[in-house]
């Protein structure tokens, strides 16, 4: 296969080969990629760019290369989301409480990908603590879609919470990109930029050192050009961590030895309660559409019932904004973050620097989270919310006596415009519809550019698996992958802005 | 169940959140938006349904009671907005 001309369109696993090859040293590669990231600043993809250490870091790794000591990411520069802690570096959750916290420590996931030889070149933009789905509530500002539609000069989001992450990929900032998933942070962003994101099993990857937003959801995952980059980054991003204690003590496997295995007597789900009211035809063609790739390649299509599909969301904004107030009851001004200028007491000092530090829609899911915990109502809401969890998991377990695998769309729509959905909480929410019961049930899920609308934006179909089945997801998604042939690239207007 | 501007007051000081008089209002209506949309979990017959406290099957991990580490009294003041002398500095608390 020939090698890409330019450096910055390399993928992760090409760029890998022509490393260890010696056929490209890091400083080149990580030099290049730098610059795109410094040419890039009009989509705000990055919340703190770290060109210094990653030439450094590309350097070592270049020495090491020389040596004949090289790991299996050696060399290769990476976006790392604001969530995760990183050593030294400022690390904000998109928040203006953490806008001037260093961390003393560094995440288990951005340490893996250190210790296996990946340079790091910043750290990117995110909805604030990780709660929206367009990058419209990060502190920082919004990020841009690298996509476009066609002859349109309007900016669309590039779907949150890890939309900095889905842009810098879409946009080649980077190789690859970390994201994290607590309702669809990953997939739905990754669909909306035509790109693959991967949420793995709850447990696969170890939580210590990200921000936490809602701990019985969040999860770490890959976020890439391809399958196979999606593959072989989750590999070196999962383990098992004293450090976290959900974090699951089962074999990693080398999901990219068996990524080209085929489809053939897979069985394929399709859940019929994913034919919501109201779906554009665009989506509801494209699903039909993956349906008949998957057939074609020989795997077995069944039809399914997820019966408690429709319940998921508001569980979803039960459990979530519970557990978030709860987590973010640490951010109080005393020991690290925004702290509030003159206060008369304590409690004024806990009140107004959690005020001006937390932005509006962290402050309306921490007011519901409380409520919903309150003396009086926690059966009410929250205990019967867990409840629906038992059901929503329920429903999977007895589809998948059924089939292997269960495809749906990624989202319900493309990436729409800054600022349109900002105004109704619950239509916002919405645009997790087809991802957060995945979430819930613990399961992993990816999704996979299928397609463009008519007006020339990408569209992302998901796979749901059985739990740590990772490796039959990246398989159904690489044939996916090969039917859909989506090579398309947004043009690089940001270069002329 | 439907919250009012008192119910959004006292959840407000619950979370230790300072809530400006003005935004009381429109966050009774954002609230009251959303939890009249998960009113629809109340159709779900949920008796005897046990809630869900683990998503993967697995007992919690026991370790031995030691320090792992340690010694880090400056690393973690490193970012306290005011601290003195490996104490964080907070306003007078006791009369």
């Amino acid at each position: 296969m020939s090698l890409p001309t330019k450096l910055t369109d390399f993928s992760l696993a090409e760029a890998r080969d022509a490393v260890q090859a010696k056929k490209v040293s890091s400083k080149e590669l990580t030099t290049a990629f730098v610059k795109a990231v410094a040419d890039a600043r009009p989509l705000n993809a990055f919340v703190t760019e770290t060109p210094e250490k990653a030439l450094e870091m590309a350097v070592a790794s270049d020495v090491r290369i020389a040596h004949g000591e090289a790991r299996p990411l050696e060399g290769l520069p990476l976006a790392i989301k604001d969530l995760f802690c990183t050593k030294g570096v400022k690390t904000t959750a998109g928040s203006k409480i953490l806008g001037n916290f260093i961390p003393p420590y560094e995440s288990t996931v951005s340490q893996n990908l250190w210790d296996a030889g990946a340079v790091m070149l910043g750290k990117t933009n995110m909805d604030e603590f990780a709660m929206g789905s367009s990058n419209e509530t990060s502190h920082f500002g919004p990020v841009f879609n690298p996509w476009r539609a066609r002859n349109s000069n309007a900016n669309l989001v590039p779907g949150g919470s890890s939309g900095g992450s889905a842009a810098a990929v879409a946009g080649n900032l980077c190789l690859a990109a970390t994201g994290t998933d607590t309702g669809g942070s990953i997939r739905q962003p990754a669909a909306v930029t035509g790109t693959v994101g991967i949420k793995p099993t709850y447990g696969r990857c170890s939580r210590f050192g990200i921000v936490a937003f809602a701990s019985s959801l969040d999860q770490a995952g890959p976020m890439t050009r391809t399958v196979r980059d999606a593959a072989l980054l989750l590999k070196h991003m999962a383990s098992v961590d004293p450090k976290d204690s959900t974090s699951v003590d089962i074999p990693v496997p080398d999901y990219e030895a068996t990524l080209e295995d085929g489809v053939k007597g897979l069985r394929v789900g399709i859940p019929k309660e994913y034919r919501i009211d109201n779906m554009p035809p665009e989506i509801e063609q494209l699903w039909q559409k993956g349906i008949e790739w998957l057939k074609a390649q020989g795997a077995e299509i069944v039809d399914v019932s997820l019966p408690h599909t429709k319940y998921a969301l508001p569980t979803y904004y039960i459990v979530a904004p519970a557990e978030a107030s709860s987590n973010l009851a640490r951010y109080d001004g005393v020991r690290y973050g925004h702290r509030a200028s003159g206060p008369k007491d304590i409690v004024d000092l806990y009140e107004r620097s959690r005020a001006e530090g937390f932005g509006k829609e962290v402050q309306r899911r921490i007011l519901i989270g409380t409520y919903v915990l309150s003396s009086g109502y926690y059966d009410a809401y929250y205990s019967r919310a867990q409840k629906l969890r038992t059901l929503i998991l329920r429903d999977f377990t007895e589809a998948y006596k059924k089939c292997d695998v269960l495809l749906t769309p990624a989202t319900p729509g493309p990436a729409f415009g800054v600022g349109e959905k900002t105004a109704d909480p619950v239509e916002m929410y919405l645009n997790d519809v087809f991802t957060v019961t995945v979430n819930l049930a613990g399961l992993p899920g990816i999704a996979v550019p299928a397609g463009l609308t008519a007006n020339g934006l990408p569209l992302g179909l998901q796979l749901i698996g059985k739990a740590f089945d990772e490796a039959t997801l990246f398989k159904a998604a690489r044939a996916i992958e090969i039917a859909a042939g989506f090579t398309a690239k947004p043009t690089e207007w940001w270069r002329a802005a | 169940m439907t919250v009012g501007k008192d119910d959004v007051r006292k959840i407000a000081k619950l979370a230790r959140l300072a809530l400006d008089e003005s935004r009381v209002e429109p966050m009774v209506g954002e609230l009251n938006g959303i939890f009249q949309w998960v009113e629809q979990l109340n159709e779900v017959n949920v008796e005897g349904v046990p809630p869900l406290t683990s998503v993967v099957e697995q007992r919690l991990k026991m370790r031995d009671d030691v320090v792992t580490e340690g010694d880090a009294a400056n690393a973690l003041m490193a970012n306290a907005p005011s601290g003195e002398d490996h104490f964080f500095v907070v306003p007078k608390v006791v009369e």
